[in-house]
């Protein structure tokens, strides 16, 4: 399979970083400090929906060490969204609440302090004054008549071109549903999970004596990051510098830009550092998670076990902001209906806005619970038609050469070849024509 | 009481990289005058090795040894652009373009080297060993530290070279959903063995038994630590994790590790996998991307060994040990 003849590609020479990981002597962004540091905490929402009719800082000003706080007023341009470097929109993000919150945690107002333990303090001592609205979780719910409208726009879901879904349209599902010898159905549902990094999310944005802004950051997207916090804070690009590069662990959960705008904010203003690092908590309960999704399948399937038509409806539970969700939808659009050759499907995938935490990229980005419907599915099937599980995957495999329902061409496709080194491992034997399968058999079979 | 065993399989394609709005990286190379050669990025490592391998790819397209290969990243007013690490698109996009500055770079130190040689830079082969030969002449050959030496004070020449790599975007068709959202597809099996506790509801994962198809493996050793790292998310994706375990309800969010539970070395099952390669049509010397893949197969592989072993199919993860109980209940009030 491998014809060139390769030097050090193909070895597995040691890591270079390796000893300094196990050791702990690299050095992440929370150990770096500087003497004349401030620290910033965030005062957050503690409830999922509410109008922001106050915040009293009186208490906050006395606790000792307590250097300013910002909010909403403060930051230049406080309405962003992130995807906005590559035409998605439109804002509908505040850096800090303006006067509504929609999610618990949601970030209201900044605190810098001397200590970390004197913003924590002054962070506790803010009061809000809030006026809580019914709030909505269910993504279908969400969708209904009468729910909570979270976006300006006046819906609950992200538009695509005009559509209030991603939509794949191939063949024709219902002609196909009226020839198949079965309908096959069912729900599938995933719950939002946290990217549990090492290292929590993080940064420390530095005043440099040429006017500049240093900012160490653990960031996934180093210039993807600094546009926009230029952006956010409406200073030319020329003015920030941000180094990271060594990250403990992402799983996708720095590819956001949360904390790096408000800390060089701080930074700017107070001209001194500022860091800004999540606790255990926030990380868990504030920053993004996975999505959640719910996943309707409706197939038709032949005697034989070839499935002649998908219809696909699923909701991404996007919590309550863009962040990078309506991506995760587009790429679910394209994967869901599987490696397999189906003639006919039809998708229709919503990015749906509710009073959660807002979701977004999470390892897998749309086709991890797109993978589990599928599989399971395929489980379902197998046992309406009385196939052992490997034969309904091998009857309908992929193969290159073939038309994916978003109209692509299979290239690289090895679906067949994976399963049958499986069963191998597991000491399944194939029957020879699944054995002697192969993803270059073309159109024939 | 009892303990069921059951057997899973699920099979999984999953694409490399992206398009979002053109899905560049780029990479500088440049050679100091005693041969190291630094490559210059704004690529980020998240724990997973990019830059070892990112260092081999380099080494490789070069023609030196990984030894004299440094990677500096990720300095914004250095390093040029690259889109982030993310999406299982570094070692594709990044590799790519270090390919690309190789190449340039290589041209020079060859075109140095035949000087020097008083050979044709056709006649010149590298080996991976730090000699620049002429073929068929084992005995004519130059030090790469040599070969800079010569070009940086004696020919007054810039061994370096300038590499991008860019997925175009593909606008989609809100119609018919038409397009083309990624540059190759890696696959994997797995086929997961379960043991459920039908008194407690606890599932015990034995083995974890997957093939995977990734183009080419880079660093093997790198390859496997995805693997197992991802197979040990999937299976606590499959049995544990939720930070609203009562979704869609908010409440009972963790705020730690001691609650948010994560499975630990006692619950790590056998994890076993082989390795096919066959090369991408556009990957660096046929890369695919690993990184996501490994965590998705395990999910529902466990989630069909599961239905396998207690005969209900549960379609909600995690699937804990109240849902396989509460599943079981209501199973045998159905059958009573």
């Amino acid at each position: 399979m491998l014809a060139e003849k390769l030097h050090v590609v193909g070895q597995s020479v040691a890591r270079r970083d390796g000893l300094g990981h196990v050791t702990g002597k690299t050095v992440y962004v929370d150990d770096i400090n500087f003497k004349d540091m401030l620290h910033l905490k965030m005062v957050r929402s503690p409830v999922p929906h509410a109008m922001v009719k106050g915040i009293d800082f009186t208490r906050a000003e006395r606790v000792p060490g307590y250097v300013r706080a910002f909010t909403h007023k403060d930051v230049p341009k406080n309405i962003y969204t992130i995807l906005c470097l590559i035409g998605v929109g439109p804002d509908e993000e505040p850096v800090l609440a303006v006067d509504r919150v929609l999610y618990q945690g949601e970030p209201i107002a900044a605190i810098v302090a001397e200590t970390e333990e004197a913003a924590i303090e002054a962070v506790s001592k803010v009061n809000l004054e809030l006026e809580e609205l019914p709030a909505v979780f269910d993504v279908e719910e969400a969708l209904q008549p009468g729910a909570p409208i979270l976006k300006p726009w006046g819906a609950n879901y992200f538009i695509y071109e005009g559509h209030h879904c991603r939509r794949v349209r191939f063949g024709d599902v219902e002609k196909a549903f009226q020839e198949a010898d079965f309908i096959v159905e069912d729900k599938y549902q995933t719950t939002p999970i946290e990217h549990a990094p090492t290292e929590t999310t993080g940064c420390v944005a530095r005043p440099e004596p040429d006017g500049r802004i240093t900012v160490y950051t653990n960031t996934q997207a180093l210039f993807f990051t600094l546009d926009n916090t230029a952006l956010i804070l409406q200073i030319p690009f020329q003015k920030l510098h941000f180094v990271g590069g060594t990250v403990g662990g992402g799983f996708g959960g720095k590819v956001d830009v949360i904390v790096e705008p408000i800390a060089t904010l701080a930074a700017m203003r107070t001209n001194r550092p500022v860091k800004y690092v999540f606790s255990r908590q926030e990380e868990m309960q504030c920053s993004s998670s996975r999505a959640a999704w719910r996943m309707y399948f409706k197939d038709g399937v032949m005697k034989d076990g070839r499935i002649i038509a998908r219809q696909i409806t699923s909701y991404s539970d996007s919590g309550a902001y863009n962040r990078h969700s309506p991506y995760a939808v587009t790429k679910h659009a394209a994967n869901v209906a599987g490696p397999y050759r189906i003639p006919n499907v039809w998708i229709d995938a919503y990015c749906v806005y509710t009073n959660r935490q807002p979701a977004s990229a999470m390892r897998g980005f749309g086709v991890t619970p797109a993978s589990f419907a599928i599989e399971m599915q395929m489980d379902k099937i197998a046992q309406v038609v009385s196939l052992d599980p490997w034969a309904i995957r091998f009857i309908n495999a992929y193969r290159n050469g073939d038309m994916k329902p978003h109209r692509k061409i299979v290239e690289d496709a090895t679906l067949i070849e994976v399963m049958q080194a499986a069963a191998k491992m597991v000491g399944h034997e194939l029957p020879e024509k699944f054995s002697r399968m192969s993803s270059w058999d073309g159109k024939e079979n | 009481m009892a303990k069921k065993r059951g057997v899973g399989i699920a099979a999984v394609n999953y694409p490399t990289g992206m398009n979002l709005g053109g899905d560049p990286s780029q990479a500088l190379i440049h050679a100091t005058t005693t041969g190291n050669f630094v490559i210059t990025l704004s690529s980020t490592d998240l724990g997973q090795g990019l830059k070892t391998v990112i260092a081999q790819i380099g080494a490789e397209a070069l023609g030196v040894p990984f030894e004299n290969v440094m990677i500096d990243t990720a300095d914004t007013d250095t390093g040029p652009h690259c889109m982030g690490t993310f999406a299982s698109r570094a070692t594709h996009r990044v590799g790519n373009a270090v390919i690309q500055a190789a190449q340039e770079a290589r041209k020079v130190m060859i075109e140095v080297a035949a000087e020097e040689l008083e050979a044709n830079p056709e006649d010149l082969v590298t080996e991976g060993d730090g000699f620049i030969k002429v073929k068929g002449s084992p005995d004519r050959k130059i030090h790469i530290v040599d070969v800079a030496l010569a070009a940086h004070f004696k020919y007054g020449r810039t061994i370096s070279g300038r590499g991008m790599y860019m997925k175009p975007k593909s606008e989609v068709d809100p119609e018919t959903g038409k397009m083309d959202p990624d540059s190759t597809e890696a696959h994997a099996c797995t086929v997961a063995e379960v043991e459920v506790d039908t008194e407690t509801g606890e599932v015990t994962v034995l083995s974890l038994k997957s093939a995977y198809e990734i183009g080419r493996q880079v660093n093997p050793t790198l390859v496997e630590g995805q693997i197992r790292g991802g197979s040990v998310m999937g299976m606590a994706h499959a049995l544990y994790e939720s930070i609203q375990p009562y979704y869609p309800l908010v409440e009972h969010m963790p705020s730690g590790f001691s609650e948010y539970v994560l499975p630990g070395p006692m619950e790590l099952p056998e994890i076993e996998s082989v390795v096919l390669e066959y090369p991408s049509v556009n990957g660096p010397f046929g890369v695919k991307g690993i990184g996501e893949m490994t965590a998705n197969s395990p999910i529902p592989a466990i989630a069909i060994a599961i239905a396998n072993a207690i005969g209900v199919r549960i379609t909600e993860i995690p699937i804990t040990p109240e849902k396989i109980l509460r599943a079981l209940e209501e199973k045998g009030s159905k059958e009573g």
